[in-house]
């Protein structure tokens, strides 16, 4: 009885009317934190004692950077559920995560490319974290590269969920090698010392920007899968009577 | 059922080195990839000799990966197409077990060679001399985890029709740490530093990725050989 919620979840239509409800709800407490998560952010927090007001993409970079990363373990667990237990609706939640996750990893690379001009001088460097960043988008394109080459909408949802877990299996390899790859090359002239401890004031806003993040990225993922929904299961009755109510009746 | 496991690796391990055998002009094509590459170096950047040693490393390592990446390509695509495939995966063998013996015959008949002839490439790139055997030991390796790694992308795109680019997207971020650690085993050497680290290094790669993608490359056949 306890497990029935579990089994629920793998009807597309009870999801698909359950977010239906829920949805509007959630977009309105996520645009909520976010928003003032970022006038708290850029207009209130106090500006950074050596960076100036240019510290201030941190509130972009860091939460987009935390749900790239959180993201493809997001894609992976839906498609390990997905091979497991055969659940049509995480096959569909898999393919929503891998290009939102792919647009936070580009947002995190390219915040970060801007943030690194006035800060480092220069908009790229070779740096531990920025290569392991884009080795991580570089995995996001596969797998979405990956679902698109299939015609057969289960041979890409197996085929994707089996590459995302062979990457989960990867990415901290990747991330430990590429850091100790770091530091045998590390070049003298940049040095990242760890940042001292953030002042409240502005790890505070930080922290509400990063749990509007997790909402935001809840409301895309809510949304695409539910697009996802409606174009895969276009031919049930269910959805084409969503669409035409008047021609069923 | 020990006996029937064993005889499932070594008849396909068999199987692929007769095939690759009888089409040797295939099986040279990536070992001449090798070579060829190399002398793009020196006429793209410098012949200068001590320039070239710096780098030296680095490029061989880049050629070996590309070329194992352009061979593994094949590993599956004949079986699919004369039907093979189809017959290994109904047959009693637990399935990694041939897909190991199959795996096995591309290094032996790719990296093997690769590794084998990486002295020439340093000889003709100047590799300096404390660097030859790390580079056999660390290519030895690491094609190994190269050809593993590139198989459970090979199977992953095995049904499609434009599977090789695909397949280098798909498998070239997952080969990243066998390129640092390969690298670092032979700059370690050069710069006179104890090499063994990144070596054993490599060697835990290789040993996680025999004992990982063979099963991954099992589930990716079922699902995509069935389309």
């Amino acid at each position: 009885m306890s497990w029935q919620w579990f089994h629920r979840l793998g009807s597309p239509r009870w999801f698909y009317q359950t977010s239906t409800r829920w949805l509007p709800l959630l977009a309105l407490i996520a645009a909520a934190v976010l928003i003032s998560g970022l006038v708290w952010g850029l207009a209130i927090a106090p500006a950074d004692a050596k960076q100036g007001n240019s510290f201030r993409i941190i509130y972009i970079h860091v939460p987009a950077s935390f749900l790239a990363l959180a993201g493809y373990y997001i894609m992976a667990i839906a498609g390990a559920v997905g091979l497991i237990w055969k659940m049509k609706l995480s096959y569909m939640v898999m393919k929503s995560a891998a290009p939102i996750g792919a647009a936070l990893t580009f947002i995190a690379l390219l915040t970060g490319a801007i943030w690194g001009k006035p800060t480092w001088g220069t908009y790229w460097v070779w740096d531990a974290r920025i290569t392991s960043m884009l080795i991580l988008l570089f995995l996001y394109l596969g797998v979405m590269a990956l679902q698109y080459a299939y015609h057969s909408i289960d041979a890409a949802s197996k085929a994707g969920a089996i590459l995302a877990l062979v990457g989960t299996v990867n990415i901290p390899i990747i991330y430990k090698s590429v850091d100790w790859w770091y530091t045998l090359h590390q070049p003298a002239t940049i040095k990242f010392t760890s940042a001292p401890s953030m002042h409240i004031d502005m790890f505070l806003p930080l922290l509400v920007m990063i749990i509007g993040f997790y909402l935001f990225y809840a409301v895309a993922l809510i949304l695409h899968t539910r697009s996802e929904i409606l174009r895969r299961e276009r031919k049930t009755a269910w959805v084409r009577e969503l669409i035409e109510p008047e021609a069923r009746s | 059922m020990a006996h029937s496991i064993n005889s499932g690796y070594s008849a396909w391990l068999k199987r692929d080195l007769l095939l690759a055998y009888r089409r040797r002009g295939e099986a040279a094509s990536s070992l001449i990839f090798f070579v060829m590459v190399s002398t793009l170096i020196p006429l793209g950047l410098t012949p200068e000799s001590a320039q070239l040693a710096e780098i030296a490393a680095g490029m061989i390592w880049v050629m070996a990966l590309l070329a194992t990446l352009l061979s593994v390509d094949g590993l599956f695509a004949s079986d699919y197409q004369d039907g093979s495939l189809e017959q290994l995966l109904i047959t009693p063998q637990l399935l990694p077990m041939p897909v190991l013996g199959k795996i096995t015959a591309h290094w032996l008949t790719t990296g093997l060679p690769l590794t084998l002839a990486s002295p020439l490439l340093g000889l003709m790139l100047s590799l300096p001399t404390a660097g030859y055997l790390p580079m056999l030991c660390s290519l030895a390796l690491g094609t190994a985890c190269l050809s593993l790694t590139g198989a459970v992308g090979a199977a992953l795109t095995v049904s499609l029709r434009k599977g090789g680019l695909l397949l280098s997207l798909l498998v070239i971020p997952l080969y990243m740490p066998v390129i640092i650690f390969g690298t670092a085993t032979v700059t370690y050497a050069i710069d006179g530093l104890n090499w063994l680290p990144p070596l054993a290094i490599l060697g835990a790669l290789f040993a996680a990725s025999v004992a990982l993608c063979p099963l991954a490359v099992a589930g990716a056949l079922r699902i995509t050989s069935a389309n």
